[in-house]
């Protein structure tokens, strides 16, 4: 082969050598482990020790994990399970302490007869979340709704649910599913509508009370429109006014003698009954909801130009957040009854969440008060050229942008107060971290025990916990527009 | 330190509020329900069990004063209190009986106006040490490592009795008796201290007990004995007799058994005002006739009770010792009903 422009080459390639693979050193687990965990001497020394202190934990941990007990009815028996399987001086996890009290651990003191209720509560939640937070996709949602209804309406069927319950629940998820579908929005009424359907459900009692605090509800709502056409600021206020007084002076004789007339009650639960894995969730999620919209009007009433509502807003973050979240359980448990009359008996479970709720939302204030600040100037000032009123620049431009911004320190927040709810133990609830185990604890069977029921709430604190922030992550992908 | 004024200042607050309720009894009566501030959890004295029923030495105080007041043993709330909280939960109003093995002692009677209504059980503070250590007495213990739980008498008594004796000691402070077993099964201290009760209940849960010695010498006197508010006098009474009727009961030989028949037969002029078929004793503290009588029936005379939870046939395996009724060289002595 010549070139025919040139002259005769002083050199020419006859033949491409063959691709060879790339040398050792630059290709897969070699190139990996190079780069990654042997880049030079001292890197080299870090990755041995650190393989040395898992090695060291693993060497440490395995043998009582191996070890572990879980048919057993007491910790002597574990002990000599474990004595006469892996010889004397073995040491194993006795973990049938969990299996013997997984229930109180999940239920606190719930009468197990009713262990349905709350777990019916549970399922439905997510029913109630799908339309806010699964609003984007329609394959996600499909597939939560469908995975809540079939682990509880198989948990509904293994706690014995009585048939006209179980019929309930299967009616309302098959509802769900579908309008899920096409009509998502819908659901929304759902969610409006379950926190009442949820605290009937836990704590019993007669249902009129729903059927009465929605009436009071209903009347508010009427007086909005009638006062409504005399003026704007008339409907807000007296539609307030009105519901107050329906629910003071109307609805709980109403909902007596409805009672009487026809009873739609179901058997009550105290709230000392109520503990373990069941009472963190309800303070979480109390605490969650009411959190963050409350953080949001305590942000904007910070930033705000009224020198009144601002300040106000300030006392109110500053005092809550400089102060221990246990003192105000304190608060709640002891000085409330000083206050009020004697005789007033305030459920201590609502005191609890009503100072977690104002607890996170202080900080939950401060978190979105950032996400305002990082929001530029020009879209405040864009809503305002548009001619957008205060609460419409908020609804439609300010907040939207913000709460995106603030996403990871909302979550935050929210993950903060979910593993605070253990602090409750202090006014001796059973939340399950201390006070359950420690009631476990003082029965003779258990004594003795100690690392096994910190592993078990452990792990349902991190599920809980690890699910949330994966949930923010994905949020944060799905809002993602790159325009910054 | 600084929870310690916290608390007394919260105990402040209690005294100038806390007469808010006067009238202990007829508020039980109204609520049908007596409101018994427990321990969350101590092995023997009080603890629920997997139904969440509660049982213990505490307990069936409760049970007694529900049966005398409200003729149910079943109508108590308990309500558990912790350590720290539990003298304020009982002046605020939130229980109207403490019933939850605490010291009676001078500043608690006085300071934080309780009323204490008679000593249930008579306790002491001791140590727990490894056999292999070779302590066989207190007064070896110079210089050792103790875990102490904090925020109770004890902790006080540790340092009185070593300040007396001369002896340096080095505290490791513990939350709660779980966590004083681990880190003394640990190692991180050479004793563990704490009354001679929990000690004997911790031992007994240990995998090798017998590698482990409470040392002889008891350093405090903790007599454990329910409270009630002060400035209610009339209350106190109540819990206080019905204290005594459980102890006067076992002296008498009045058992849950045997009660209906002495009822009808006992010739004894003592039993028969105890049992309420002589003598309206009742009446004096706005009970009625039986009120005794319900409350040795709930769950039995003090003997009765000390067997069922912490006696010598339970794991827990206590000795009556100090808690043996006056004529066995006990402490228990009820004063006469009459």
């Amino acid at each position: 082969m010549s070139n025919p422009n040139h002259g005769p080459d002083a050199y020419l390639r006859e033949e491409m050598l063959p691709e060879m693979p790339p040398p050792p050193r630059e290709t897969g687990m070699v190139k990996w482990l190079h780069e990654n965990l042997f880049s030079g001497p001292v890197n080299a020394g870090l990755t041995v020790l650190g393989l040395l202190i898992v090695w060291f934990l693993f060497d440490h941990f395995y043998p009582w994990f191996a070890h572990s007990v879980w048919n057993a009815s007491s910790l002597p028996e574990c002990r000599k399970i474990i004595a006469e399987t892996w010889g004397e001086g073995a040491g194993g996890a006795c973990f049938a302490v969990i299996r013997e009290r997984w229930n109180q651990y999940i239920y606190g003191f719930y009468p197990p007869g009713l262990y349905w209720r709350p777990t019916l509560v549970f399922g439905l939640l997510f029913v109630a979340l799908a339309p806010i937070l699964f609003s984007i996709s329609r394959n996600i949602r499909r597939i939560v709704l469908l995975t809540a209804a079939i682990v509880t309406v198989l948990s509904l069927v293994a706690l014995n649910t009585p048939p006209i319950w179980l019929g309930v629940a299967v009616a309302i998820f098959a509802v769900a599913l579908l309008v899920a579908e096409r009509r998502q929005m819908w659901l929304l009424g759902f969610s409006a509508f379950y926190p009442l359907l949820g605290v009937w459900l836990i704590w019993g009692g007669s249902f009129w009370w729903i059927i009465m605090i929605l009436a009071g509800m209903g009347f508010g709502s009427l007086a909005f429109i009638i006062a409504g056409r005399l003026s704007p600021l008339l409907a807000g206020s007296s539609a307030i006014v009105v519901t107050l007084l329906v629910w003071v002076f109307l609805s709980g004789d109403a909902a007596k003698d409805a009672e009487n007339l026809y009873s739609l009650a179901i058997a009550r639960v105290d709230s000392e009954a109520i503990g373990g894995f069941l009472l963190a969730i309800t303070i979480g999620v109390a605490g969650i909801t009411m959190s963050l919209p409350l953080g949001i009007v305590l942000a904007l009433a910070r930033r705000s130009d009224m020198f009144l509502v601002s300040s106000l807003a300030v006392i109110f973050i500053e005092f809550i957040r400089g102060v221990p979240l246990i003192t105000l359980l304190f608060v709640a448990q002891l000085l409330l009854n000083y206050f009020l009359p004697p005789g007033t008996s305030f459920d201590i479970v609502l005191r609890v969440i009503i100072m977690v709720t104002l607890f996170a939302a202080a900080y939950m204030a401060e978190v979105i008060r950032g996400g305002l600040a990082a929001l530029p100037t020009g879209q405040y000032e864009a809503a305002d050229a548009l001619g957008l009123d205060y609460w419409k620049a908020q609804r439609l431009i300010v907040l939207p942008q913000a709460l995106k911004i603030s996403i990871p320190g909302i979550v935050s927040t929210f993950i903060g107060m979910f593993k605070d709810t253990t602090l409750v133990a202090f006014v001796g609830l059973y939340e399950p971290l201390k006070n359950i185990s420690d009631a476990v604890r003082a029965n003779i069977e258990w004594k003795g025990i100690y690392w096994e029921p910190f592993i078990f709430v452990g792990a349902i604190f991190f599920i809980i916990c690890f699910s949330m922030s994966r949930y923010s992550m994905y949020l944060e992908r799905r809002l993602q527009r790159d325009n910054r | 330190m600084k929870r310690t004024v916290f608390w007394g200042a919260l105990a402040v607050t209690a005294m100038t509020a806390g007469a808010a309720a006067a009238d202990t009894l007829s508020e039980v009566k109204n609520r049908g329900e007596l409101n018994c501030g427990v321990n969350p959890g101590l092995v023997g004295f009080a603890a629920p069990d997997a139904n969440g029923n509660w049982a213990g030495f505490d307990v069936d105080l409760c049970k007694a004063v529900a049966a005398a007041v409200l003729g149910d043993p079943g109508k108590v709330k308990y309500v558990p209190l912790t350590g720290q909280t539990r003298f304020t939960g009982l002046s605020s109003g939130e229980v109207d009986l403490l019933a939850r093995n605490s010291t009676w002692s001078f500043s608690r009677d006085t300071d934080l106006k309780l009323d204490f209504a008679g000593v249930n059980y008579y306790d002491g503070q001791g140590f727990m040490v490894r056999k292999d250590l070779g302590v066989t007495s207190t007064k070896e213990l110079d210089g050792a490592t103790i875990c102490i739980q904090t925020g109770t008498t004890t902790e006080l008594n540790l340092a009185d009795y070593f300040k007396a004796n001369g002896m340096e000691y080095q505290p490791v402070n513990i939350d709660s008796n779980a966590e004083g077993e681990q880190q003394y099964m640990a190692g991180a201290c050479d004793a563990y201290t704490t009354d001679i009760s929990g000690l004997a209940a911790t031992r007994a849960a240990f995998a090798d007990p017998e590698n482990h010695v409470i040392l002889p010498e008891v350093i405090s006197k903790e007599p454990l004995a329910p409270a009630v508010r002060h400035g209610d006098n009339n209350w106190g009474d109540i819990v206080r007799w019905t204290l005594n009727a459980l102890i006067a009961a076992e002296e008498y030989g009045i058992t849950s058994k045997n009660i209906e028949e002495l009822a009808k037969s006992s010739e004894n002029p003592e039993v028969q005002r105890i049992l309420g078929v002589t003598d309206d004793l009742g009446a004096m503290i706005g009970l009625d006739k039986e009120w005794a009588k319900r409350a040795i029936q709930a769950s039995g005379n003090y003997g009765e009770i000390f067997a069922a939870n912490v006696g010598e046939q339970t794991p827990i395996g206590l000795a009556r010792g100090l808690n043996a009724q006056w004529t066995q060289g006990g402490l228990l002595y009820a004063q006469p009903f009459r």
